[in-house]
């Protein structure tokens, strides 16, 4: 009979792959997918009266999200989401470009350049930042001195330095996908090209560009949702004063506890994540996705 | 007409005075919050508002007695940093190796699920798992945090762990098990020291994720000891105290000092190596003459 010893050896080789496969297939359900699944269910339930969930269906959070006063700040996170991304994809495609052309030994070492910055607390360099735009701080002292303006401009608590400190606190995570996109790109199609004729500018869009997309699109993942997501920033050179998405879910979970409100807000940027994900996968493969 | 070589030569030097230039600034944008951050670890002040004369003094407090808190807070930003970096190393290599060697149901989904955390908001996943660990009634702590960093690490090392694994290792694993060793020996042997490149970038990416993780930290704290991170984001309204920024100095000069010596010692073995390549390939040619 070989049913017995088949069986045997078919456990046999499972053995490995659940010892391999396993925990992290565990983990992943256990920390990712059920959370995720609890967080759309809470969304569609009732808000307690004094914090908390009641566990009757109700639509309540979905339509607080279109009142005035969220809608105002759902559309201006996504303004500054967008001008971020923007920002860092025409800032760093030069940038990106400029490492990916050089020797891979120089390329290496000027990536090295840009890793050293990220090892400072991102917090301490957002400090950092509200420091030299403080009231009395060297921006506003260089520009009085230089009689560009006669008063000190207020620049922290504004969304201005909000912008700023998501720009710089983003813009690596741009170039780094863009350059490994880039350094790909072979050098004979390029040639190739340019001996056909096309003029440099030609080349860039017709050439260079559709050929790096995946780096451009990793690199707009990279910096959109998150930004979208931030409180820490906000926090941080907003002063409590510039609230978007991330800072009102994060409220809710806090102070005011309304979790129904907070797990809404939460299911509109999965559901945006999930949107922005699609959108790629009709135009590339999944696995080219650079998100390293 | 074409241009004179002397004026395309002209333009090709102008062209790449630009493209330095515009790199000085943008390493300029990075670097500047770091020095200032730096800077301000003199100040002499009690909090970092404005510049108020140099001293050193943050430096000798942070060494004294009494400074307490921002230790504790480094201590428990390391304590989790190890921990989720062991947890998350072990599984995201286990899980690494396993989803590129096995097929089985479900692992399309697996990889689905592995894609989340790095996509995702932060938030969206912290709040995910504060409503499911506040309803199932898990306390909160060190253990929700680690948890919770563990969570965004481990896919970022089964990602680093699977560009490692090539064709190669399916032949050297083969080879193995024809000589004889049995699956363990030959995944400690072969498999482990094949990819142990990929393990270290995955610990290193690891430990700076949770090292500087704040959102996970802030949600699923409850009402324990503040991270380092979140300690510095709780005081940031009320000025954040030049002995943080004296810490956070020392912290990043470690980091630099340690990196070099890494990257030295490595650059010196394969030196080494090239000059045994060297002395045995003339070693060859000289027996070869005789």
């Amino acid at each position: 009979m070989s049913g017995p010893s088949a069986l045997r050896k078919k456990r046999h080789s499972r053995l490995p792959a659940l010892a391999q496969a396993g925990p992290v297939s565990v983990w992943m359900i256990l920390f990712v997918t059920l959370p995720l699944l609890f967080i759309i269910y809470i969304s569609f339930m009732t808000r307690g009266t004094f914090g908390g969930v009641v566990y009757e269906f109700s639509s309540a959070s979905y339509e607080t999200l279109l009142d005035a006063t969220y809608f105002k700040v759902i559309l201006k996170s996504f303004q500054v989401a967008v001008l971020t991304t923007v920002t860092c994809l025409l800032v760093g495609y030069p940038f990106a470009y400029y490492i990916a052309r050089k020797p891979a030994d120089v390329a290496a070492r000027l990536i090295m350049l840009l890793m050293i910055p990220m090892w400072t607390s991102s917090l301490m360099r957002l400090n950092a930042w509200m420091l030299l735009f403080q009231t009395n701080g060297p921006v506003n002292n260089a520009l009085m001195a230089l009689g560009l303006v006669h008063s000190p401009v207020k620049f922290i608590y504004t969304d201005g330095l909000v912008l700023l400190g998501l720009i710089t606190n983003f813009l690596p995570f741009a170039v780094l996908p863009m350059y490994s996109s880039i350094e790909k790109l072979q050098g004979n199609l390029l040639e190739a090209s340019a001996d056909l004729g096309a003029r440099p500018a030609v080349t860039f869009f017709k050439v260079t560009l559709p050929l790096t997309f995946p780096g451009i699109f990793s690199a707009i993942i990279l910096t959109f949702i998150p930004a979208l997501g931030t409180y820490t920033i906000t926090d941080m050179l907003g002063g409590g004063k510039v609230l978007y998405i991330g800072n009102i879910i994060k409220n809710q979970f806090g102070t005011i506890r309304n979790w129904p409100l907070g797990a809404a807000l939460s299911v509109l940027l999965l559901l945006i994540t999930a949107l922005l994900i699609f959108i790629y996968s009709r135009f590339a493969k999944i696995e080219d996705m650079e998100v390293l | 007409m074409t241009a004179s070589p002397n004026r395309r030569l002209r333009r090709q030097s102008c062209r790449k005075f630009l493209g330095d230039f515009y790199a000085v600034i943008i390493y300029a944008i990075f670097y500047i919050p770091v020095l200032v951050m730096m800077v301000f670890s003199f100040n002499n002040a009690k909090r970092n508002y404005a510049w108020e004369g140099f001293t050193t003094q943050w430096y000798g407090k942070l060494f004294s007695f009494g400074n307490h808190d921002l230790w504790e807070s480094l201590a428990y930003s390391l304590a989790i940093a190890i921990l989720a970096t062991a947890i998350s190393v072990v599984i995201g290599v286990l899980g690494g190796i396993g989803l590129k060697k096995f097929e089985f149901r479900g692992k399309k989904f697996i990889n689905l699920m592995l894609y989340v955390p790095i996509v995702v908001p932060e938030i969206v996943l912290a709040v995910a798992m504060l409503i499911i660990f506040i309803t199932v009634g898990v306390k909160l702590g060190i253990g929700t945090i680690v948890a919770g960093h563990c969570t965004f690490c481990i896919p970022y090392a089964v990602v680093t762990i699977k560009g490692r694994i090539s064709g190669d290792n399916e032949t050297l694993e083969e080879a193995s098990m024809d000589l004889g060793a049995n699956r363990f020996q030959t995944f400690w042997r072969v498999t482990i020291p094949s990819i142990m490149p990929g393990i270290t970038s995955a610990a290193f990416l690891s430990f700076t994720l949770s090292f500087d993780d704040v959102v996970m930290s802030n949600m699923l704290a409850g009402a324990s000891q503040s991270t380092l991170p979140v300690l510095i984001l709780s005081v940031n309204r009320t000025g954040v105290t030049p002995d943080i920024n004296a810490l956070t100095t020392i912290m990043v000069l470690v980091m630099v000092a340690g990196m070099l010596t890494v990257n030295g010692i490595q650059r010196s073995l394969r030196r080494r190596e090239l000059r045994a390549a060297e002395e045995a390939e003339t070693a060859r040619l000289n027996a070869a003459r005789f």
